[in-house]
């Protein structure tokens, strides 16, 4: 292990837990949830003035689809030296009713994913510097 | 009466020239111009569809054709919408000649792109979420597109050799078109050898990026038949609508579909909804169509389309394909232009293509590629960030 920082590679849009928790918004009124966070606006048009607060999204959901990228895709994702091919899933959020991509979790191999799968949010490392790695959501296969 | 007529169609071919993208529309509205018998000095209004990647005249393409083609104080508007930029550019023009504001308009679109991948723009943004899809994740467009490909192999029992079918229909459709940039034949077997992208998607499978160009000369019915034009084709409805909330189906550039709890879902997805939006106010619906363009993306995408515009019910797009349905002959030809596998991608081009390609089989002048006797047919597409493209084309 390094002993650099570890810091989010994005501010504000997760918890640095152990289990860590997407940080989303809510409308108050009509109970919508917004990921990213965004609490300056209900995009629910049926509320557009209600407030909004932040909120957490389920730590567990149930994968939708994934694809794997055997491509190296352009800046500004950050690419190891060597192109490592990295899969991306989408996962179905039961109790917000909502879709939410997210990178599979660098433990995992793709070959374990199925439609329906039940994964977990998990951190993992998307890229480092010179003082700090950076981290962001992933989503692990729940075994 | 709220048809306008297209009186010139023209493009510059696709390919990797990788010339000033000025250039390629030029030679798109010189040859629309042509087609239409239209001198340039007579044009009143210029609606150009602006291409993000080639500094700020993309941004101000409507000016930037109208100076390249010479000054001669032509009302002006520039649209961007991603990959509809081309729709929203043509009913900028309709509507003003329905209005009343104007009799004949050029509408015209060209772009040079880099090589590989669609790039967001250089520059850290992090509030973009066109940055953050790359930084955080790297969704690569055909990131969304493998996803929505594997889900059709689980919802409907797709294969991968579907999918390559769709590239095979398209190639060949492609063979005898002058503006293709890709001409010749390829085999399922040509496709399931080539490169793994985004699987289950193969380099085959996904759309290129191109250089090209496209306009068209379109004016009220008055004007064409004044200018001796009396039995046109006409543009019977557009469609450039957006999503209703909630959008369920995760898009481009987005990081989350919006949330459904608590809403009732919106009579027809997105997707679905753009097509029909253009049926509603043409009173034309699927089963009247001769043939269509649909935005193949991926050949997955192309079926996706099938369902979307109503040639078929969800979840037997491959029986159509596989019946020949759709191929040059079939019931309803579709992308007999060779669509974006024979083409490439040139963002803000290629809803005007798609326009071109419909009018060309209308007046019967599409060559080998004809479609017998087509009197309807219609274009879709969709613009990242929420932007639907769809015309309804009759003679």
């Amino acid at each position: 292990m390094s002993n650099k920082a570890r810091v989010p590679a994005v501010d504000g849009w997760f918890t640095m837990e152990d289990e860590p928790k997407l940080l989303a918004s809510r409308g108050v009124e009509t109970g919508s949830y917004f990921f990213p966070k965004n609490l300056a606006f209900s995009r629910n048009p049926a509320a557009p003035s209600e407030a909004l607060e932040e909120c957490m999204l389920s730590r567990r959901g149930r994968v939708w689809s994934w694809t794997t990228n055997h491509y190296k895709p352009p800046a500004p994702y950050i690419s190891p030296d060597e192109f490592v091919p990295y899969t991306v899933v989408a996962v179905e959020l039961v109790d917000e009713q909502m879709v939410v991509l997210g990178p599979l979790a660098t433990s995992c191999d793709p070959s374990e994913l199925s439609i329906g799968a039940e994964v977990e949010l998990v951190l993992g490392s998307l890229y480092e510097d010179a003082d700090n790695e950076y981290v962001v959501w992933q989503w692990k296969v729940v075994r | 009466m709220s048809d306008v007529a297209v009186l010139g169609v023209g493009m510059h071919p696709w390919g990797k020239w990788g010339r000033n993208f000025v250039e390629y529309g030029v030679v798109a509205a010189h040859a629309a111009l042509a087609d239409a018998n239209v001198d340039w000095r007579d044009v009143q209004l210029v609606c150009g569809a602006d291409t993000m990647r080639n500094g700020y005249p993309g941004y101000v393409a409507g000016a930037t054709f109208a100076q390249a083609l010479g000054w001669q104080g032509a009302a002006v508007s520039s649209s961007y919408a991603a990959c509809a930029s081309g729709a929203t550019a043509l009913n900028a023009a309709r509507a003003q000649i329905l209005g009343g504001l104007c009799d004949v308009a050029l509408v015209v679109g060209a772009d040079t792109t880099p090589k590989g991948f669609l790039a967001p723009n250089a520059g850290d943004r992090p509030d973009d979420p066109d940055w953050l899809r790359f930084r955080l994740l790297g969704a690569s467009n055909p990131t969304y597109w493998g996803m929505y490909a594997r889900r059709r192999m689980e919802m409907f029992g797709a294969t991968p050799e579907d999918f390559a079918r769709v590239k095979v229909k398209n190639a060949r459709h492609g063979v005898s078109n002058p503006n293709a940039r890709y001409r010749k034949e390829v085999t399922e077997a040509e496709v399931a050898a080539s490169p793994m992208v985004s699987d289950p998607l193969r380099l085959l499978e996904v759309c290129a990026t191109s250089d090209g160009g496209a306009a068209l000369i379109i004016s009220s019915l008055e004007y064409a038949k004044a200018h001796g034009v009396t039995d046109p084709v006409r543009i019977a409805a557009i469609s450039t609508v957006t999503p209703s909330y909630p959008n369920t189906l995760i898009d481009m550039p987005n990081f989350s579909t919006d949330s459904s709890f608590g809403v009732a879902a919106p009579e027809r997805g997105f997707r679905d909804s753009i097509a029909h939006a253009a049926y509603e106010k043409s009173g034309i619906g699927p089963e009247d169509l001769d043939l269509a363009e649909v935005y193949d993306l991926s050949t997955a995408l192309e079926l996706d389309w099938y369902e979307n515009i109503g040639l078929c019910k969800e979840g037997e797009a491959e029986q159509l394909l596989n019946a020949g349905d759709t191929t040059i002959g079939g019931r309803i030809p579709v992308n007999p232009s060779g669509g974006l596998g024979s083409f490439g991608e040139a963002v803000p081009a290629q809803a005007i293509a798609q326009v071109c390609e419909i009018a060309w089989h209308l007046r019967g002048e599409a060559g080998e590629r004809q479609v017998e006797g087509a009197k309807v047919g219609l274009t879709v597409n969709q613009g990242l960030f929420g932007h639907g493209s769809c015309v309804i084309l009759k003679k």
